[in-house]
């Protein structure tokens, strides 16, 4: 497929590897964070990290989406859908997320809720048309990329007047997840970083603007990359030759899909129908201020935490589960115990374990062999 | 769920819709949150929105970049 394929190509990818290879300095090592699960995947998936030089290590980041939705949020959903009768509609990934009482949307579902899975958040108000006796919430999760169509369904039912309607928002944002982990001493956890490989359609909505406070307040690097191997391995380079000039900038790999300024009409909408929460909890990350978003004054009324009386509490992980760590980048998905025997795609104990790009989903498909 | 992949405009439609072409397999999308979009542009589409438009000539810069590493000497 066009500007897939070209992005895949092994010969360049050895080539690039090799490059890698001559860039790194042997005297020293290289920790760079890919924040995006997109990165994860494709990093596991093609095998890039063993075309690195031993001493460039790349660590995962927390840009999953429903690797940083803590169990309280999955609870709502059900509670909404089992307790609330309402018709519970959310993207794939987030069916299988273990939440409390051994419960996913999935198990409530076979429990005789009314779990829907919709492609689009345009499908969860083509169900809410189809369905005027019914109340039908989106549970609406993900980054800055996943915002904008949420934003998109809120006022398309504004405007049509769905009093049936509502959004579970759970939407959060980069930066301020990029802050915390720089925030984050050693001694509580922190992992010292060299540099982040920026995301990628995140940064096509924010534009690569946002991230300057990295460099400027952090000295971190930062170089935006589009989700393909030689994308990242291009911008794996990037980052070894700002750390050898003693550079931080935020330079862009993505230049075919991302500009400085961002998506300014996706912007725009998200402005109008969106407003930020005091503080969110994450998980792995903690409660973090300014980090997530809740609907504008002017939309409360789809705001389905306003609508049903199903208020956040707080869960704590599974005891033996790693997600945690993994998600701040301490620790890799290998070093949990339950990693591969207990935790598993097919049954997952953790957040990391469900969706493909998650840390430990994209390790245990593609990486584990390595490891025997 | 950020995983988002560019396809190939090949029908505008009425209420900010268009058809898109992934390697065969047609499907409908939203352009609500894009702007001067055209027949056989690239699209990145998440979730059944068009998020940006491909800059085909940024992409024939960047893979120049790659065939650039053809044949040359260490950075």
């Amino acid at each position: 497929m066009k500007y897939i394929d070209e992005f895949r190509d092994g010969a360049l990818a050895r080539k690039l590897g090799a490059h890698i290879a001559r860039a790194a300095d042997p005297g020293r090592r290289y920790h760079f964070m890919e924040f995006c699960g997109g990165h994860t995947h494709a990093i596991s998936r093609y095998g890039v990290a063993d075309l690195l030089p031993a001493n460039v290590r790349m660590i995962h980041g927390p840009g999953c989406p429903v690797c940083v939705l803590p169990i309280g949020r999955v609870d709502q959903a059900i509670r909404l859908a089992l307790d609330h009768g309402v018709m519970l509609c959310t993207y794939g990934d987030c069916l299988r997320v273990p939440a409390s009482d051994g419960l996913s949307l999935l198990k409530a579902r076979a429990r005789g809720a009314d779990v829907r899975m919709v492609y689009s958040s345009a499908d969860a108000v083509a169900l809410a048309r189809q369905h005027p006796d019914r109340q039908v919430v989106f549970f609406a999760i993900g980054f800055e990329t996943t915002t904008p169509p949420t934003a998109v369904a809120i006022r398309e039912a504004a405007a049509l007047g769905l009093g049936n309607f509502s959004v579970l928002c759970c939407h959060v944002l980069t930066p301020p997840a990029m802050t915390a982990i720089l925030e984050a001493p050693a001694s509580a956890g922190g992992v010292p970083l060299d540099g982040f490989v920026g995301p990628a359609h995140v940064s096509t909505i924010i534009g690569s603007a946002p991230y300057a406070f990295c460099a400027e307040r952090y000295g971190k690097p930062v170089v935006i990359a589009g989700f393909e191997p030689l994308d990242v391995m291009q911008a794996i380079l990037m980052l070894i030759r700002q750390t050898n000039e003693g550079r931080a900038e935020v330079e862009n790999e993505f230049v075919r899909a991302v500009s400085h300024e961002g998506n300014r009409k996706a912007q725009a909408l998200v402005a109008e129908v969106f407003t930020r929460r005091p503080d969110f909890e994450w998980r792995g990350l903690g409660t973090i201020p300014d980090s997530a978003l809740s609907l504008a004054p002017a939309y409360r009324a789809f705001d389905a935490e306003a609508r049903f009386p199903v208020a956040y509490r707080s869960v704590a992980d599974h005891k033996a589960c790693e997600c945690g760590a993994i998600l701040r980048g301490v620790k890799r998905p290998q070093e949990c115990r339950i990693f591969g025997t207990a935790c598993t795609p097919e049954n997952p104990v953790g957040s990391c374990m469900v969706s493909s790009e998650g840390a430990c989903a994209a390790h245990y498909t593609y990486g584990r062999y390595k490891d025997a | 769920m950020c995983l988002a992949i560019p396809a190939r405009v090949v029908e505008l439609r009425d209420g900010d819709l268009a058809v898109v072409d992934l390697a065969g397999v047609r499907k409908e999308i939203s352009l609500a949150l894009v702007e001067d979009v055209a027949l056989d542009d690239y699209v990145i589409v998440h979730v059944g929105f068009a998020l940006s438009k491909l800059d085909p000539e940024e992409a024939a810069r960047t893979l120049a970049l790659f065939a650039e590493l053809d044949g040359s000497t260490a950075p």
